[in-house]
């Protein structure tokens, strides 16, 4: 069961009405985005390595729509959900996928290498947990420039083990970094359950000799989600009294969520149970937050179909953009190994 | 105007020029910054010049990220080998990041390290192992044979928008150097040649430049005249410096303290061999280091090296003047 591990002082932001609105939005174009490219896949029209994030929208949601576009995002292989979130724009991440021209990074990276610096995802690495360092490095450079940015990075619960993550929250904790670890603890390492890897179930419990602020979440609870989140992200914030600015941390929030699909788009998960009806019911953060919503009278039946529909009419848009873009030019390739001196990028 | 400097202090001196330059400029690494009288410390204070744990994932990759958002970092490794932890940073993630993107971040980014200790440190801090970040596309590798390159090369590198691996040669820290004063880059991807000569091309890096210089200073007292090319950076490579010798020449050794299966040389051989085949008058020769890891007994460690007299033998083989060994 979601626990909490040592609350701070009780400042949590509540979701409100609008707010509501406008994370539901925001998770039904990410799965309505990924239940497509879940087809596009299946027709060879995204011909790479697919990680898809149904069950995950919640944590996406919550974390990027409180974050502004100067706060930069560190995200892994499954990466869609974050890119969207944090306002990467549809059409030119289904053309990247699409590997076309316009691809949000001209179809060099594809599915696993997003980056869209204009709205602060700085990346998305393939490797697990190689991002974790990268993040601490984006913090460090907040810290010493004295601005209040915060640095977020999504990991697994498989990234755990290894040594990065240790090497990386050893230093944050040390230089006290306005970094915000996000653990989307789905149970499964790629194709294996936690179980298997380690005898510490709880992320939580693993920092916990580093003494800083960290919690479990119920990863479907997206209210609980914002008011966990928005809280670290206000203290991560503050400036941290030496009179220079610059924010402070780190914080973890591990969010216990549920990945639907395979670890990639045709896994055949001989490893694991499908999943009945009723309990992805249960742990489906949207139909979880619409629930939610529609008892709290906030949500009619047309309001849901409406927000549904919007978001379904984005995603054949952004593939009719797509199919429009042309296939990336191979000759653009070797131009952009080297950056030239004096160039902004 | 110039002023004489130990390679290692000429080293120092380009970082602290461009971190006295250049805010954005960090330097860190594992034992660095220790005592408040360290030069660097009192120089940019302890936010500039940090010490990390033993921990080269989180110290190259925190790096990697620093300069995603803007900084430039240096990060003392001392030992090549110590790169190695951190493979997945340095050759998957620094050079690979900008490209990815399709060119919307830029990766800045410096790591200093020290190569090819061959005094006694045995097998895991004496590899000549630059020939793993050959082939990384997006990653440039310098590797300075003197004082004044050894401080042009890293204000080159900590300006280059792209990560560079700078690595300098254990077995020249204490040589002195003439080093020109105040601002110097030396560009990089251009060779520079040591010895003018007209019959035999040889081309060497790092502590081998000299070994080729000794060799070719016997060879003159026989009549034979070599030019010594020290490319000064293998990536990117100045191969026209190289083909325009051995166009001359006709002749080529090639010399490298790697062992020959994870040598430059062999890189060099290849290029010359497709574009400057016909200009040839005899096959190539390498000199490099044997097919083994670095003893640690001291003749051992001198049987598997290159030097100044395999370098001339090899050279009386290529001109015919000495004959070929079975």
């Amino acid at each position: 069961m979601p626990r909490t591990t040592r609350t701070g002082p009780a400042k949590s932001p509540e979701l409100d009405h609008p707010t509501t609105l406008a994370l539901l939005a925001t998770m039904w174009r990410i799965r309505c985005f990924e239940e497509r490219v879940a087809r596009l896949s299946r027709s060879l029209l995204v011909h790479g390595l697919i990680h898809l994030s149904i069950g995950g929208e919640g944590v996406a949601a919550a974390v990027c729509r409180q974050l502004r576009d100067d706060d930069a995002v560190y995200s892994g292989h499954r990466a869609h959900g974050h890119a969207l979130a944090k306002g990467a724009p549809m059409d030119r991440v289904m053309s990247e996928l699409m590997g076309r021209s316009d691809g949000l990074c001209r179809g060099l990276g594809g599915s696993m290498h997003l980056v869209d610096r204009e709205h602060g995802l700085l990346g998305a690495t393939g490797v697990v947990g190689g991002n974790l360092p990268l993040a601490a490095g984006d913090a460090l450079a907040a810290k010493l420039r004295g601005t209040d940015q915060v640095t977020v990075v999504f990991f697994g619960d498989g990234a755990v083990q290894g040594g990065y993550f240790h090497e990386t929250v050893n230093l944050a904790a040390l230089w006290e970094l306005p970094l915000i670890f996000v653990c989307e603890n789905n149970g499964f390492a790629e194709f294996t359950p936690r179980a298997a890897h380690t005898k510490v179930e709880r992320v939580c419990d693993v920092v916990a000799p580093y003494d800083f602020e960290r919690r479990t979440v119920d990863g479907s609870d997206v209210p609980a989600l914002w008011s966990a989140f928005g809280e670290y992200l206000a203290r991560a914030r503050a400036a941290d009294g030496s009179g220079r600015g610059g924010g402070r941390g780190p914080y973890l929030l591990e969010c216990l969520t549920h990945r639907l699909r395979g670890h990639y788009e045709g896994d055949p998960q001989a490893y694991r149970e499908a999943l009945a009806e009723a309990d992805w019911a249960r742990l489906d953060p949207l139909a979880r937050l619409q629930t939610d919503a529609r008892r709290r009278g906030w949500l009619g039946e047309d309001e849901v179909r409406s927000i549904e529909e919007a978001a379904r009419a984005e995603v054949e848009a952004a593939v009719r953009f797509a199919r429009a873009s042309p296939p990336a030019e191979p000759d653009a390739t070797a131009g952009l190994v080297y950056a030239r001196v004096g160039t902004q990028s | 105007m110039a002023h004489e400097l130990p390679y290692i202090a000429a080293i120092n001196e380009a970082i602290q020029l461009e971190m006295a330059r250049d805010d954005s400029v960090l330097y860190f690494g594992q034992n660095l910054a220790t005592t408040e009288n360290d030069e660097f410390v009192r120089a940019f204070g302890h936010d500039r010049v940090r010490v990390t744990p033993i921990a080269e994932t989180a110290e190259i990759g925190m790096a990697v990220g620093a300069a995603l958002a803007g900084l430039r970092p240096v990060v003392e490794l001392y030992m090549a080998e110590f790169m190695l932890v951190a493979m997945n940073q340095v050759v998957n993630e620094a050079p690979r990041f900008r490209y990815m993107s399709g060119g919307r971040v830029k990766v800045p980014l410096v790591l200093k390290a020290g190569y090819g200790f061959t005094a006694g440190w045995a097998g895991q801090h004496t590899g000549s192992i630059y020939g793993m970040f050959l082939g990384i596309p997006g990653l440039k590798v310098a590797l300075p044979a003197t004082a004044a390159d050894a401080k042009g090369l890293m204000a080159t590198a900590i300006r280059d928008d792209n990560p560079v691996c700078f690595l300098h040669h254990y077995l020249l820290t204490l040589e002195p150097g003439e080093v020109p004063d105040g601002e110097y880059l030396v560009p990089f991807g251009q060779a520079q040649i040591r010895r003018a000569g007209g019959d035999v091309t040889i081309v060497a890096t790092g502590w081998m430049v000299g070994k080729a210089l000794a060799a070719a200073a016997s060879l003159a007292a026989e009549g034979i005249e070599a030019e010594v090319i020290d490319p000064r950076t293998l990536a990117p490579l100045d191969t026209t410096t190289i083909l325009t010798s051995v166009q001359k020449t006709g002749h080529v050794v090639l010399v490298d303290q790697a062992p020959r299966h994870a040598a430059a040389s062999a890189l060099i051989a290849g290029e010359i061999a497709e574009h400057g085949f016909s200009t040839l008058k005899a096959p190539i020769r390498q000199v490099t280091g044997l097919d083994v890891t670095v003893p640690y007994s001291e003749p051992m460690e001198a049987f598997v090296l290159p030097d100044d007299t395999k370098i001339a033998a090899a050279v009386r083989q290529v001109l015919g003047t000495a004959p070929v060994p079975a």
